[in-house]
């Protein structure tokens, strides 16, 4: 079966919300939309204090080339532009917040239209306008993906239907009720990209997502593969490499390998915003965890205080001792739970006192795990030391730039060291190093 | 938002949230199980003297760590298990003749000089226990040589007729062992037969504490390739190229599959390529540099026995690999994934 280099075979934890149909709970009596929500400059705010907005209305605009703009996620009336806490930036990040009327009343703008017509120009439009980013994590602007340079022609669109995070069955649930969405989503895409050759990448511990999709693409010509089940088999560099056998040159991008990827959410994001004109404020986010008394998935409204979530399944159950934006291997730990959803969140996972212990870290016994395991084919071990010793020019000529931090290192660490921690660190150092 | 009714304690850490359930601790109490049947192998063989040898080296190994870390202030890790370890693979590797103060000596200068002078577990860069065995052997080298001893209703030799040197040293000086007149080559005819290679591999031979029994020894190591925590490729490579070089370079053959397996069982072999090779802190990281090590080991080990001043040459060879294996290191590199046709850069 396809695979990729290295990686690891997780517990899925994944039995608790993959039967559940998505759930819609009612609309959040107040939402907070920060305007970074994604790679690159972050939005204007172009609302004020006592706007009234409609769901669906811009309240940012673009800042700069590689920026999207942000939409109300609620029909109601801005309360507020503050510095607010944000769930991924570490620090506070402006933040519009929009007292909602109820109603959910739909901008003027949203309106269905035919697309037979549509020019990929128009679909590139369509999809910035709406405010599309990678749904699957890294939420890089997807219009950006759309518009590769001249010199580097896409031969292949994969979709990306993995998943690979332990515990989250978003994507999961997206294939299996909204099959067909995929499918338009993706043709509208692989048009604006000119491709022909579209695949869609599943685990094999999906077999009925693999199915429905199997379905719903052969209707439009595009192939379902099915992947060994392996941790990070949803990682970009991974899931070409695993479908194409192509490897993305280091530091370079999917289109040096005449690819791009997108997830199954964004696909359905980029149907809703060409088809219908509607932009991206809500999205499908797994709540679940030991420290949640009922997991669900949830169709919640971009904006949406965690807390709110939370309450939708149930409240905590037990001592909630770590809540994590995303999943267990790549997530963000954050320290409240009214850090609002974001464009990027795909999970919500609430880890209780046992779950969450972690141990003491040790000295490195050199065992070699971590060298077996890391899909980029770095050596982590030495990588460590070097970023511990802060020897940046030797961790740098050693690649660490290429670590995607995916923390397969650090999971099979029985010193228990904190791997990713070291190497973000020296990359944020180097990077630091190289700015003018 | 209401108020809630509760107040949420939440911990902030780098991911990943979740890690495999293995410790440093756990790995090394497995090794430390996969080397007791040839503890109790040792004990059957040699009898009492055999416990005490291997008490008094892990006691003084474990209190020597313990008291160097606190001494250098160092967190105390002893729970973990290794210097157990390292007391048994010293044991392993003495006479059961030696006085008692020998493993107790040897012990200390395993983990104090050799392990926590150079900032303990993890930064040593040679195998504690073989180092303290050096250590012994220049040290005291009549008492590590000459203080063999019989197995319960065997003989040092394995042979009836020669009573004091061990199955390699009759490999190696058969002419002196025969002595004036003698018949060395009618030794090793005796010697390369089928009844002597079967006590090496059961171990009714005489030799070091722990190297005698090729059985118990492999099916401790054989538990820990089962259970992934020694890489095979060490001990392949090491007793296959012992194999292949027995089998190609000159050497008193007499009987040529007896005297092949002579060399796999004879000797610390099995010992030094399951546990003492495989030691993960002292050998290299990666399975191409593991490829390499095992075939160094195994070339220097024939070339020490064929030609070299002694008759066995584990030892030596792995502590010579030990200290090859940074540069091993450095040259095996993992392939970078998207750099396919790479030319090695120097770091």
């Amino acid at each position: 079966m396809l695979t990729f280099r290295g990686g690891v075979h997780l517990h899925e934890a994944k039995g608790s919300t993959r039967h559940k149909p998505v759930a819609t709970p009612p609309l959040p009596a107040k939402v907070f939309i920060p305007m970074s929500q994604h790679i690159g400059v972050p939005s204007n705010p172009v609302v004020e204090k006592g706007t009234e907005v409609r769901t669906g209305t811009v309240i940012g605009e673009p800042g700069g080339r590689v920026s999207v703009p942000t939409h109300s996620s609620v029909s109601g009336k801005v309360t507020d532009i503050a510095e607010l806490p944000h769930p991924l930036a570490g620090g506070k990040v402006t933040t519009v917040v929009i007292e909602s009327d109820g109603s959910d009343t739909p901008d003027d703008s949203i309106q269905e239209r035919p697309t037979a017509d549509l020019k990929p120009g128009d679909i590139v439009d369509a999809v910035r306008q709406a405010g599309i980013v990678g749904m699957g994590g890294a939420a890089f602007p997807t219009f950006f993906k759309l518009s590769p340079p001249e010199d580097k022609p896409i031969e292949t669109l994969i979709i990306n239907g993995c998943e690979c995070e332990p515990y989250l069955t978003a994507d999961h649930r997206v294939m299996l009720e909204q099959p067909d969405g995929v499918i338009e989503g993706t043709g509208y895409i692989a048009r604006a990209l000119g491709v022909k050759s579209v695949v869609l990448g599943i685990e094999d511990n999906k077999p009925d997502a693999v199915e429905e999709m199997s379905r719903a693409a052969a209707k439009a010509g595009f192939t379902v593969l099915r992947l060994r089940t392996k941790y990070p088999q949803g990682a970009e560099k991974q899931l070409i490499q695993a479908c194409l056998n192509r490897e993305v040159p280091s530091g370079g991008l999917p289109m040096d390998v005449r690819c791009v990827v997108q997830n199954v959410g964004t696909a359905v994001a980029v149907r809703d915003a060409v088809r219908f004109g509607r932009p991206l404020y809500g999205r499908v986010v797994t709540v679940t965890g030991p420290a949640v008394n009922e997991p669900k998935n949830l169709l919640v409204r971009i904006g949406t205080p965690v807390r709110n979530l939370v309450e939708a399944c149930g409240g905590y159950s037990g001592t909630p001792a770590k809540l994590i934006m995303g999943g267990p291997m790549m997530g963000i730990a954050v320290s409240t739970d009214e850090v609002p959803v974001l464009k990027g969140t795909s999970g919500v996972l609430v880890l209780d006192e046992k779950t969450a212990a972690q141990l003491e870290d040790r000295d490195c016994i050199r065992c070699g795990n971590c060298i077996k395991v890391c899909p980029m084919g770095l050596a982590p071990q030495r990588l460590y030391y070097h970023s511990r010793k802060r020897l940046l020019d030797r961790a740098e000529d050693e690649h660490v730039l290429d670590c995607i931090e995916c923390g397969c290192c650090a999971y099979v660490c029985p010193a228990k060291i904190r791997l990713v921690h070291h190497f973000r660190f020296a990359k944020s150092e180097i990077a630091a190093m190289k700015k003018p | 938002m209401s108020e809630p009714a509760y107040t949420l304690r939440l911990t902030v850490t780098a991911p990943p949230h979740i890690r495999f359930d293995g410790t440093v601790a756990k790995v090394m109490w497995t090794v430390v199980i996969a080397m007791l049947p040839a503890f109790a192998g040792s004990i059957y063989f040699f009898g009492w003297r055999a416990l005490m040898l291997v008490g008094l080296s892990v006691a003084s190994a474990v209190l020597f760590d313990a008291l160097s870390q606190m001494l250098f202030g160092r967190r105390v890790t002893v729970s973990d298990g290794s210097a157990v370890i390292t007391g048994m693979l010293l044991a392993y590797n003495l006479p059961p003749g030696v006085p008692w103060w020998m493993p107790v000596v040897g012990s200390a200068f395993a983990v104090v000089i050799v392990k926590q002078f150079f900032g303990g577990l993890g930064h040593n860069f040679i195998n504690p226990a073989l180092a303290a065995r050096a250590f012994l052997m220049v040290s005291w080298p009549g008492l590590m040589t000459a203080r063999w001893l019989a197995t319960r209703g065997g003989t040092i030799s394995g042979l009836d007729a020669v009573t004091t040197a061990t199955p390699l040293a009759v490999l190696k000086n058969a002419g002196e062992i025969a002595g004036p007149g003698g018949d060395p080559a009618g030794l090793l005819v005796q010697a390369q037969s089928w009844p002597v290679v079967g006590k090496l591999f059961f171990g009714n031979v005489g030799g070091c504490l722990g190297e005698t029994s090729a059985l118990l020894l492999l099916v401790g190591g054989l538990f820990l390739i089962f259970l992934r925590l020694i890489d095979w490729r060490i001990p392949v490579a090491y007793v296959g190229s012992v194999l292949l070089l027995a089998l190609v370079l000159p050497g008193p053959k007499h009987h040529p599959l007896a005297y092949l397996l002579y060399h796999v069982f004879g000797g610390g072999l099995m010992l030094g390529a399951l546990f003492m090779a495989t030691d993960y802190v002292t050998s290299p990281i990666t399975g191409k540099g593991r490829w390499i090590f095992g075939i160094g080991c195994g070339i220097l080990t024939v070339l020490i026995r064929l030609w070299g001043g002694y008759p066995e040459g584990v030892s030596y060879s792995i502590l010579l690999m030990n200290v090859a294996t940074p540069v091993i290191d450095r040259f095996t590199r993992p392939r970078l994934f998207g750099r396919l046709k790479e030319s090695r850069k120097r770091t």
